[in-house]
C-alpha cells in the first residue's frame, strides 16, 4: 500500500504521470491512491520531488 | 449560471493550452465548455514561467504589462566546473511571466469569446457511445453531473487522465520526466538574465535554473531526470544549491512539478484531442511548455470547428490535428528529444569540454538551435546524426 504524507505533498501530479495503472488521481489539492488498481511498481514513490509518498508497512506483512 | 446538457466542445483544464483551445473554438462560433478542477485558475503555478519573446508575441496583438514579471535579455549557462557560456542580444529576448495573472486572463479571453467557464469542476470520466467519446462525467461543488459534447479536449496537464480514459497511454517512463522543485526567492541580487547550472552533482540529467522575477526576486528551481533519482530528492538538491548561492534570500513560495521530456503521445481518438502537457508537448531540452500548449490549443480549436462543420468527429477527421502540430511542435520536439538523450549520458567532463570550446564566444542566436550550431561548429566529436538536425536549411 502506498501512502501520501499530506504535510509534505505539494499536489504537483508528477506521481500521477508515471503511474502505469492509472491508480493515482490529483483531485483539486490532494492526491488519492486507489489501492486496488495499484500494481506496486513504486514509480510514484521514486519520482516524487519531495518524497511525500511512502510504501506503508501494511504491504510488507 | 449553470452547466448546459450539451456543448459542441468540452475542454478539460484551464491552463494556457485549454484556455487557448476554448478561446479559438468559441471565436469560431462553437458552443464551448471550459472546466478547471481547481478553485482558482493559474494557481498554484508549477512552472519557471519563462517564454521566448518571438514565440510568445505571435499569439497576441498586445502583450499586457501585468502578464510580465521581467523582460530578460539573455541566458547564462554554467558548466559543472563553473565555465560560463553566455547568450545575449542586448534586447529583450524573453519574458518571465506572472502566470497567476496570465493564465486567468487567458481564461477570461475564452469566456469573453463566449465559452462557459467553471472552476472547482472536475472531470471524473468520459462518456463513450458507439466507440466515440461523447462527453464527460464530472463533479462540481460536490454534485455529480454528465455533459455531452461532440468533441472533448484533454488539456489536463502533466497528470492528464482524459487521454487514458479514451485508451491513449500517456504514462511517462521515469527516464522521460523531470521531477522538479522550485522556490520563489526574494531579497537576492538579480540581473535580467536567466541562469542555468549544469552538473551531475548539482542536478543529475537536469539543471538548476534562476529566472528573474523583478528587481530582487527569482524563480530558483531544479529538474532531475526521474531515472536518476536516488535517496536524494530534487528538493534536497535544490536546498543544497540555495543554501550555497542564496544564503540570505527569503523563500516566499514553494513549488513542485513534473516536466515531461518525452515524445508526444498519440493526440486523438474518436471524439477526443489532447493538447499541451497532456499531450507531452513540452520541449525535452528546455522544459518549456507554455507556448507549445497555446499553439496546440489553437490547432485543436481550429480542427474542432472544422470537424463540427463537416460533422466528422472520427479519428480520421481529427487526424488533421496531428498533421498540424507534427510539422511545428513535432519537429522541434524530435530534435530536442534526441539532444536530451545525448546530454543525459554525458559525464561532467563532456559538459565542461563543451563549455570550454565556446566560452569566449557570445552567442547571439538565443535558442537551442543557436547554441547547438555554435557547439557543433567547435566540437566535431558531436555525433553527425545529431549535428545534422541543427543544420541551417
Amino acid at each position: 500500500m502506498i501512502s501520501v504524507n499530506r504535510y509534505k505533498c505539494g499536489y504537483c501530479g508528477t506521481c500521477v504521470a508515471v503511474c502505469p495503472a492509472g491508480a493515482i488521481e490529483l483531485v483539486e489539492a490532494w492526491i488519492e491512491i486507489d489501492g486496488e488498481s495499484c500494481v506496486e511498481c513504486n514509480n510514484c514513490v521514486k519520482i516524487c520531488p519531495i518524497g511525500a509518498l511512502e510504501v506503508s508497512d501494511e504491504s510488507k506483512k | 449560471m449553470s452547466l448546459k446538457n450539451k456543448y459542441d466542445v468540452i475542454v478539460v483544464g484551464a491552463g494556457p493550452g485549454g484556455s487557448m483551445t476554448a478561446k479559438t473554438a468559441a471565436e469560431k462560433g462553437l458552443n464551448v465548455l471550459l472546466i478547471e478542477k481547481r478553485q482558482e485558475i493559474g494557481s498554484p503555478i508549477r512552472c519557471a514561467e519563462g517564454v521566448g519573446e518571438k514565440s510568445f508575441k505571435k499569439f497576441f496583438p498586445v502583450i499586457k504589462d501585468e502578464w510580465i514579471s521581467t523582460k530578460m535579455v539573455g541566458v547564462r549557462i554554467y558548466s559543472p566546473d563553473g565555465t560560463l557560456v553566455e547568450m545575449s542580444d542586448n534586447r529583450a529576448v524573453g519574458y518571465i511571466l506572472e502566470r497567476k495573472i496570465f493564465d486567468r486572463d487567458l481564461a477570461c479571453m475564452a469566456a469573453d469569446a463566449g465559452a462557459d467557464v467553471f472552476t472547482k469542476t472536475r472531470a471524473t470520466d468520459i462518456i463513450i457511445k458507439d466507440n466515440f467519446v461523447k462527453g464527460i462525467e464530472g463533479i462540481r461543488l460536490g454534485e455529480r453531473f454528465k455533459v455531452e459534447a461532440d468533441i472533448v479536449v484533454g488539456a489536463d496537464g502533466v497528470e492528464s487522465k482524459v487521454g487514458r480514459w479514451a485508451g491513449i497511454d500517456t504514462t511517462l517512463k521515469p527516464k522521460d520526466i523531470e521531477s522538479g522543485a522550485e522556490y520563489l526567492i526574494s531579497g537576492i541580487p538579480v540581473e535580467d538574465l536567466c541562469e542555468v547550472y549544469l552538473g551531475n552533482d548539482i542536478a543529475p540529467a537536469g539543471y538548476v535554473w534562476a529566472f528573474p522575477k523583478g528587481k530582487n526576486r527569482a524563480n530558483v528551481g531544479i529538474g532531475i531526470l526521474g531515472s536518476k533519482i536516488g535517496e536524494k530528492r530534487p528538493f534536497d538538491y535544490l536546498n543544497e544549491f540555495v543554501k550555497k548561492k542564496y544564503k540570505n534570500g527569503k523563500i516566499i513560495e514553494v513549488i513542485y512539478g513534473g516536466i515531461p521530456v518525452s515524445r508526444p503521445t498519440k493526440t486523438f481518438e474518436n471524439g477526443i484531442m489532447l493538447v499541451g502537457d497532456a499531450a507531452r508537448f513540452t520541449d525535452p531540452i528546455t522544459g518549456g511548455g507554455i507556448t507549445n500548449a497555446m499553439e496546440s490549443g489553437i490547432y485543436a480549436g481550429e480542427v474542432a470547428a472544422e470537424c463540427i462543420e463537416e460533422e466528422d468527429f472520427s479519428e480520421g477527421g481529427l487526424k488533421k490535428y496531428e498533421k498540424r502540430w507534427r510539422s511545428t511542435i513535432g519537429e522541434e520536439n524530435n530534435r530536442s528529444y534526441l539532444l536530451k538523450e545525448f546530454f543525459i549520458n554525458l559525464p561532467d567532463g563532456g559538459l565542461n569540454a563543451l563549455a570550454h570550446s565556446i566560452n569566449k564566444i557570445n552567442i547571439t542566436e538565443l535558442s537551442v538551435k543557436g547554441l547547438m550550431r555554435t557547439l557543433i561548429d567547435k566540437n566535431p566529436w558531436i555525433p553527425a546524426k545529431l549535428a545534422k538536425l541543427f543544420k541551417k536549411k
